[in-house]
Formats: structure tokens, sequence, C-alpha cells
């Protein structure tokens, strides 16, 4: 703790950074893994095959990807930037696919016997029927992104993986407590924002 | 070329997982089960399983560093706290799921407690249960990796030197082979869970 009492501005500066490092992941990822998982769920022969092959991905290891990227683009941001959009894949297309095959085939029925058009339909009742589900897929990709991206430290990035490697480096375990401390205390911030906004986009059952 | 050291690797990955999966079946099982007797209970172990789940699993091997040190020891004991909420999670969930009548039914036959808990609850708890012994595998092998960091050796040794020494054939034989233990254990406990569904 002495390490954190000593230099916070530092571990909330490595803070910040790790954050935008996944938010701005997390926001490319949701662009590729929307649409792929709207395209699976009108297709019900290609859902099972995309969603086994990204979670094959999602086995390999973290550090095993991410070692496998350093060869390919060196140290630095790209890897571990890369490594976060290609595992948040299988969590948010999963979810996709879970929120449109969800919603209730009667209401898409109705909406397009109001003349709503393909693209009305996706946007005003399938999407947000589905959008507590995607929120549910995007808070379990956020913190398992926050969790891949410590190893960011490791291979030259940003974030809070550079208290606890430069600690391991430097055999400074107050540095390396207070990078694990605040990635966990990061964990359970973000997780406990998006469980707020799953449960608000959640149609009301208690009057029910 | 150092690839004859990755049998070694291999199997200390494997010990590291494997101690760390049985400490955590032996907390997690007693846990999920005591969870769903008594509700006060069940808010705190969910609740901190809850925690559990979210807290980065690099994180959780480097807290234990400054009062265990490095080595075998609190990577296992690390591994093992991180495999423990999956299991309780999915063993509260598989015992809830048992349906009312069944409890009933075995009541009415005469089973007592004991009984009813080995021959219904277990039974029909056990495929919704199981799941969370796959993921706490698949989740351990992957974690294993990072036990490096804390010197306690397994595949992530092998693709540390790789990455350092900028021995790329290493680092892929290495990688791979990691990925090929998580899918693979993956694959089998899914295989199992599918054998167990049909026979019953």
């Amino acid at each position: 703790m002495t390490y954190l009492a000593a230099h916070p501005a530092r571990v909330a500066a490595l803070a910040a950074a790790h954050l935008e490092l996944v938010g701005v992941a997390l926001a490319v990822a949701l662009l590729i893994a929307v649409p792929l998982g709207l395209w699976a769920a009108r297709r019900r022969n290609v859902a099972p095959w995309l969603l086994g092959a990204l979670g094959a991905i999602y086995t390999i290891p973290s550090l095993a990807l991410l070692a496998v990227l350093v060869e390919w683009f060196g140290l630095g941001f790209t890897p571990i930037f890369v490594a976060l959009v290609v595992y948040a894949q299988f969590m948010l297309a999963r979810n996709v696919v879970a929120g449109i095959n969800g919603v209730d085939p009667a209401q898409v029925d109705a909406a397009r016997g109001l003349g709503m058009s393909s693209p009305q339909v996706l946007l005003r009742v399938e999407f947000p029927q589905a959008l507590p589900v995607l929120i549910g897929g995007v808070r379990i990709a956020a913190i398992a992104m926050i969790s891949i991206a410590t190893l960011g430290g490791y291979v030259g990035g940003v974030g809070l993986g550079v208290l606890i490697f430069n600690g391991l480096t430097l055999h400074q375990p107050q540095m390396i407590v207070a990078g694990s401390l605040a990635a966990c205390a990061l964990a359970i911030a973000v997780d406990a924002t998006l469980r707020l906004a799953e449960a608000k986009t959640r149609p009301s059952t208690s009057s029910g | 070329m150092a690839l004859n050291d990755l049998p070694a690797h291999v199997a200390q990955h494997l010990t590291l997982a494997l101690c760390a999966l049985a400490i955590a079946l032996a907390a997690g099982l007693p846990l999920g089960i005591a969870a769903t007797q008594s509700a006060g209970l069940r808010g705190v172990v969910l609740a901190l399983a809850g925690v559990g789940r979210t807290l980065p699993s690099l994180a959780v091997l480097m807290l234990l560093l400054p009062w265990l040190g490095v080595g075998m020891t609190p990577a296992v004991i690390a591994l093992a706290l991180l495999a423990i909420p999956p299991i309780v999670i999915s063993v509260d969930l598989g015992i809830r799921g048992v349906s009312r009548a069944a409890v009933d039914a075995a009541t009415g036959m005469g089973m007592t407690s004991l009984q009813r808990f080995t021959r219904v609850v277990v039974p029909l708890a056990l495929p919704v249960s199981f799941v969370g012994l796959r993921t706490a595998t698949t989740e351990t092998i992957a974690s294993a990796t990072l036990a490096t960091f804390i010197g306690a050796g397994g595949l992530g040794d092998e693709i540390v030197r790789g990455l350092q020494t900028d021995d790329a054939t290493l680092l892929f034989v290495a990688a791979a082979l990691v990925a090929a233990l998580a899918l693979g254990a993956d694959l089998a406990l899914g295989a199992a869970a599918r054998l167990m569904a049909e026979n019953q």
C-alpha cells in the first residue's frame, strides 16, 4: 500500500490509460461483432460455426496469442490492442446472436404488419429488446479485456500492467501490489457500472 | 534449439493446473453445496464468487507475492482461488435447478436426507454443475501460463524465453501447446458431459 499512498497520481494515470485502452478496443470490437452477430442471427446454419470458431480463438491463452502477435507487430500498443479486439469477438457476437434470437417473433410480425421496413424493425423493435443481453456481453467482454490488458505491461504497452511488470523487474513488491490492487478495483468498478446499465435497460417486470 | 525442454514444461504446466483444480474442487464443492442450504450464506458466497470472477488473473497471482513469495506454492494457491468461483456458482445453480417434485418424491419414498442427496440431487444437478468444472479447467490451464511471472514454471516459461531470445519457433510451438492443452481439455470435458447426458 505504500507505493499507492506515495504515488496516487501515477497509479491514477495508469488506470486511466488502462481504461482508455479497453474502451477504445471495446468500441472497435463492437463495430466488428455487432454486424457479425446480426449476420449470424439471420442465418441459423451460420451461427454455430461462427461462434464455434470464435470460441476456439477465445480458448487460446492470452499470453500465447499475445506472444504470437508480438512476433507479428513488434512490441508496443498494437499487439495488445489486436489481442483485446480478437478476444472480445466471442463474448460480443454470442450475445448479439442470443439477444436477437430472443426477440419475440410476434412483435417482429406486428411491426412488419404496421408497415415498418427491415431496418426500422431492427432499430425500433429488435435492437431495444436485445439491448440488455448485448450489454451483458459488453460487461463480460470488458472484464476479460481489463484482465488481458494487464499483460500489455509486458509487451511495452500502456496501463496498470506497467506497474506490475516494472515492479517485477525492479524487485519492488509494493509497486506490484499497487498495480494489482488498482487493476482489481478497476474491474470491480466497471462490472458494477455495466450491471447497473444492464438492469436499467431491462424492461421492468416488477409491476407485472 | 531448446525444444527438448518442452515435455518437462508441459508436465509442469499440467501439474500446476491439476493441483489448483483439485484444491478448487475440494473447496468449491462444499461451498457451493453449503450455499444452497442457507439464504444468508448463499448471499455472501455468491457475492464473493461474483467479485472473484471479475478479478484479473495476473493481479491475483501477483497479490500473493509479498506474503508467499515466488514459486509453485503461491502459483497453485492463486490458480485455485481463481478456479473456485466458477465451480461454486455452477454447483449452486445445478442444485437449485433440481425440481422440488423430484426431491419430494424421494422423501415420499422414505429416503433419508443423505440418500436423497446422493441418489436424487447429485445426479440431477451434475450436468449444470459440470459446466463450472469445464470453465474452471480451461481457464486454469490458460492462467497457468502466467505462473511463469512468479517463477512457477510451466509453458509460460517457454513463451517468455521465445520472446526474450526472439526464437519464433519456440514461441509458436509453446503457444500452440498451451492452446492445444486448453482446447483439448475443453473438448474432452464436453465429450464427458455428453456421455453423462446419454447415460442418464
